[in-house]
Order: structure tokens, then sequence, then C-alpha cells
């Protein structure tokens, strides 16, 4: 029985007040809130075995490392990856897309080749890869949407995924609007063209079982604040065959392995990839974050959210009139995230007053401007539920979007 | 309560509503793009200028929420026919207001119905809001033919 009262216990921040009102967080999709376990986790390291890792042969140095590496494990085992070595630590899911754009693109990526994204990339998922298509002569190519219901239209993927196709590099799930792109799917006939394919699992892992073996992707960008963890602290896997074969990205201490005046020698994975002291105490959080999430299950996570979405649509559709709510109607095909848009109130006058009754919500273009721009509108409100959500909060969320749609028509003053 | 009536008084939905000068004009003498990065909200500027420097005709064509469509038509307001010694004196003016740095001695007269924008001060995330047409019509008066402004 999934017990989400017991659950927002574990929370400290939400029995906060905002402007006198009980806080209704659902800007999740931006960053997620920390269970004391995670907090704790932090404060333990800090208090109780504070040293650099890889480096000591005193007590501290081995104890930082054990429970360092055994974060990266619990990483690797999480996304069901075969070694923990084929997890690399980076700041965020930005820094492990650029890694692989600056140092597996940058060898492999020739002219003529083509770049396959989705019309639902996240900036990070995005610009990195204009640059690799204009520093190598290569191109982009933008996967097409369904305007029904904001979908991709899987009937023309194979217009885009051609022999040409050298990349496929696709959103799991959307920050901007909540679909789950069929990412299996597009990996496989990626696949079938030898192309390589990477998974922007940002949005997704924190949300639903991820499997880097059922995807049969090379690459996944994961990142620690966005599923519980701490901020700074992002991972990418890759599949060990092609690591090995990578040239390093930074370059300094600890991911070399001997170093003479005119040239060095690269330690093995992950810490080729690894140079300078790490994030010892987020990737420790980051670990313990993993732990909360399997203890409360993948799988009621996301049956929990699927529920929320029922509940938010449904809720929404008294409002059908006013407000359009971007993406599919079935929650099984997307995210608990609402984002939405009303000709009445301007997204951004409507997070001011929605903020004033302690809901807080992202309102913006969530760096996806090209899908904001698919969709013809500028911006959206957009909602974004995690496992610690109510349906009484979405029913508070609904409310105030009313008051907010009449205070802005009728006028104000 | 949701008192949100410093932010969005009766005179900045009026504005919001019916924004004054809202027009793209054809060949103006002075264009600029104004663009804020955190939320999209987009301008684009036009001025005609007399012999003399002043400011003839204002013209805007504007996306983007209640305080930034009330700022640019209360702006376009205060500025029309203006010398642009005193449309610089608007812009610095609103600047101060907004940043609280407005002295006792506060020249609230020139700003017209501008000044009732200084509420949004209250509201740090919706400052650049309020200045995105007040930046861009700088940039429309400075030396360049056309420029592009960000807030970011």
């Amino acid at each position: 029985m999934y017990d989400v009262q017991k659950i927002r216990k574990d929370f400290p921040i939400l029995s906060r007040k905002v402007y006198d009102k009980p806080l209704v967080y659902l800007d999740n999709a931006a960053t997620t809130q920390k269970p004391r376990q995670v907090i704790q986790a932090l404060v333990d390291y800090y208090e109780g075995y504070n040293a650099n890792v890889h480096r000591g042969v005193h007590a501290l140095s081995q104890e930082a490392t054990e429970r360092y590496e055994e974060a990266r494990g619990k990483v690797a085992r999480f996304i069901g990856a075969e070694s923990p070595d084929e997890i690399i630590w980076t700041r965020n899911a930005s820094e492990s897309l650029n890694l692989v754009a600056y140092t597996w693109a940058q060898e492999n990526i020739r002219e003529g080749d083509e770049i396959v994204v989705t019309p639902y990339e996240h900036h990070s998922n995005l610009v990195p890869w204009q640059k690799v298509a204009r520093d190598k002569g290569a191109s982009l190519r933008i996967l097409p949407m369904r305007e029904e219901d904001n979908s991709l239209d899987m009937e023309r993927v194979d217009e885009f995924i051609t022999p040409r196709t050298k990349l496929l590099a696709v959103v799991h799930m959307s920050n901007g609007i909540g679909i789950i792109n069929p990412v299996e799917e597009l990996a496989r006939r990626a696949r079938a063209v030898g192309a390589t394919v990477l998974i922007d699992a940002t949005q997704s892992a924190p949300h639903l079982p991820v499997d880097v073996q059922g995807l049969d992707c090379d690459f996944l960008t994961l990142s620690g604040h966005k599923m519980l963890g701490p901020t700074g602290i992002g991972a990418l896997y890759g599949r060990r065959e092609i690591l090995e074969r990578m040239e390093p990205f930074l370059r300094g201490g600890e991911m070399v392995l001997e170093v003479w005046y005119d040239r060095a020698t690269w330690n093995d994975l992950p810490m080729k990839f690894e140079a300078g002291t790490p994030n010892i105490a987020d990737a420790i959080g980051f670990g313990a974050a993993i732990d909360y999430l399997e203890a409360v299950g993948m799988e009621n996570v996301r049956d929990h959210e699927i529920a929320l979405t029922a509940h938010a649509l449904e809720a929404f559709k008294e409002l059908e009139e006013e407000i359009d709510v971007f993406g599919p109607r079935d929650p099984e095909r997307r995210g608990a995230i609402i984002s939405f848009h009303s000709d009445i109130v301007h997204p951004h006058d409507l997070g001011t007053f929605l903020d004033r009754d302690g809901i807080a919500v992202r309102t913006g273009h969530h760096c996806t401007m090209p899908l904001m721009r698919e969709l013809g509108v500028i911006a959206t409100a957009r909602a974004s539920c995690y496992l610690y959500n109510t349906e009484e909060e979405i029913d508070a969320l609904v409310d105030s979007v009313k008051r907010a749609l009449r205070y802005f028509s009728d006028g104000a003053g | 309560m949701n008192d949100l009536r410093d932010l969005y008084a009766e005179v900045v939905m009026d504005h919001n509503r019916r924004p004054r000068n809202f027009k793209r004009i054809e060949g103006a003498d002075r264009e600029a793009e104004g663009f804020n990065p955190l939320c999209g909200d987009q301008i684009s500027l036009y001025l005609n200028l007399d012999d003399g420097g002043a400011i003839s005709d204002i013209g805007y064509v504007a996306a983007g929420c209640a305080i930034s469509k009330a700022a640019a038509s209360m702006m376009s307001e205060a500025v029309k026919g203006r010398s642009s010694a005193d449309a610089r004196k608007v812009i610095d003016g609103f600047r101060l207001l907004l940043t609280r740095k407005a002295g006792d001695d506060f020249d609230y007269e020139i700003l017209g119905d501008l000044e009732i924008l200084e509420g949004v001060s209250s509201y740090p995330t919706r400052i650049k809001c309020a200045t995105l047409p007040i930046h861009t019509l700088a940039s429309a008066l400075s030396e360049k033919k056309n420029g592009a402004v960000s807030t970011e």
C-alpha cells in the first residue's frame, strides 16, 4: 500500500509555509525536494569521514572511497548497467551530454553524417549537437511531431532514421510537456541502421523504471537533483566498449596512469573521465537518493504518478474552454507533468498568482524553445509532480488556476 | 488572501488589455528587438524621430505577460512627443524606481502611468518583465540603427 503521507514525513521542506499557506511544490521537473535520508548522508560524510578519495592510505580516505564507489554501484544497478565502471560522475546531465559531444562525437561524426533528435529536446540535448554538426559538416534531423496530441509521428521515422544516421540522441520523457517517447522502438530502428544511441533519461529515470539493457542504448544521462539527490552531481552511462575507445574529456589528476613531461597514459574506466577531486559528498548523497527510491519501488512511484496524472487531466477537463493542456490524454503515455497555456492569462502572471497561494510551478519555455515554437506558444505554465504529491495538491492547483482565470478576465484592482 | 493589487493595479490591467500605440511602424527611423530569455517575452520597438531628435511616433509589437505589455504601453505614452533627452530621463528614472534608488527629489511626473509599476519592485522575479520595454527603448535610442537587447 502506497502511503503518501508517510513519504511526505521524510521531506522536511514539505511542512513549511509560503506566504502563510502550506507549500504545494509542483516544480519537480526543475528540481526535487530531498528526504531526510539524503540530507543525513551528506551530514554523515562531512561529520564522520570527510577525506579525499582514491588517494590516502588512511582510514578516512578508505572509508570515503568505499562509500563513494558504493554510490556508483547503486547508480549502475538502478539503471541495469553491467558494471559500475560504466558510470561516469558528472556535475549534471548537461555535462554528461557535453562529455559525449566533446569526445565520442568529435572522434566519430564525419561530414555528411546525420544526428537525429526530437522536437522535445531540452536545450542541453540540442545545442551541443548543433556545434558538433557545424564543426563536422554533419546535419541535425528533427523527428516530426503529430499535431493532434503532440506525440512523435512514428509512421515517418524511416524518413529520418536512415543509413546516414550516425547518432540518435533522444529524450525519454519530455521535461516541457511530459510526453514519454517510444525510445525502445526508436533505439531499435537506429540500431538497425548502425547508429549509436544516446537517451536523455534526466526526466524519466526519477519517475519510472529505466533499464539500459532493455533500452539497448550506448549512452544514457542522469541528474541527481531531479531524483531526490543533491545538486551538482549527475551521471553518464556509457557502454564499456565505447567508453574504452573514447578519448578523455577533461585532463589532469586522477584520470592518468603514468605521466612524463611530454605525455601521459590514461587511467582505467571510469576514472579516465574523472579528472580532479570529484564531488564526493553529493555522489554519496545521490546514492542515498537511489536507496530511498528503491525502498519505495520505482513501479510504485510510477503507479502513484499515473494516478495523479489521471486525476489532474480529469480536473483540467473542466477548464478546457480556457486552457490547453499539451501532450496525450492517456496517462500511461506521459509523466506527471501538466504543461498548459491560456490566452486569458500569460504563464508568468499565472505563476505569480499561484505563488501567492503557496503553489510552486514553473512558467516559461522550460529550456525547450523549439518545442514551444512547435506548440505555437512562447511559454507554458508547468505543474510537475513527484512521489510525495497528492490529489489534494492537484485540487489546490486547479482551484487557484480557476481563480486566476477569473482575476485576469474580470479585471483587477 | 491573494492580494496582488500592488502588482496588478487597475491601471496596469487596463494597459494590458488595451495597449496604447501597439503597432508596427513600417520603415521606422529606429528599430530594436528586446528579448527576455527567462520567460521568452519579446518586443519589437519602432521609433520615428523628427529633425531635432524628438520621438514623433512610437510603436511596438509585444508578446509577453501583463507586466511587460503594460510597461510597454505606459512607456510609449510617456515618451511620445518627447525630446530624446527627456526620453532618457524616463529610461533612467524608471530604472531608479524599480531598484528603489529614487531619491526624495525624484521627478515622478515625467514617468506618467509608469510610476504605478513601482509595486513591481516587491516582486524581484518580475522586475525584468517591467524593464524589458525600457531596455529596448534605450537600445533604439542609442547610436546603432538597429539593436537587439536581452535582459540576461
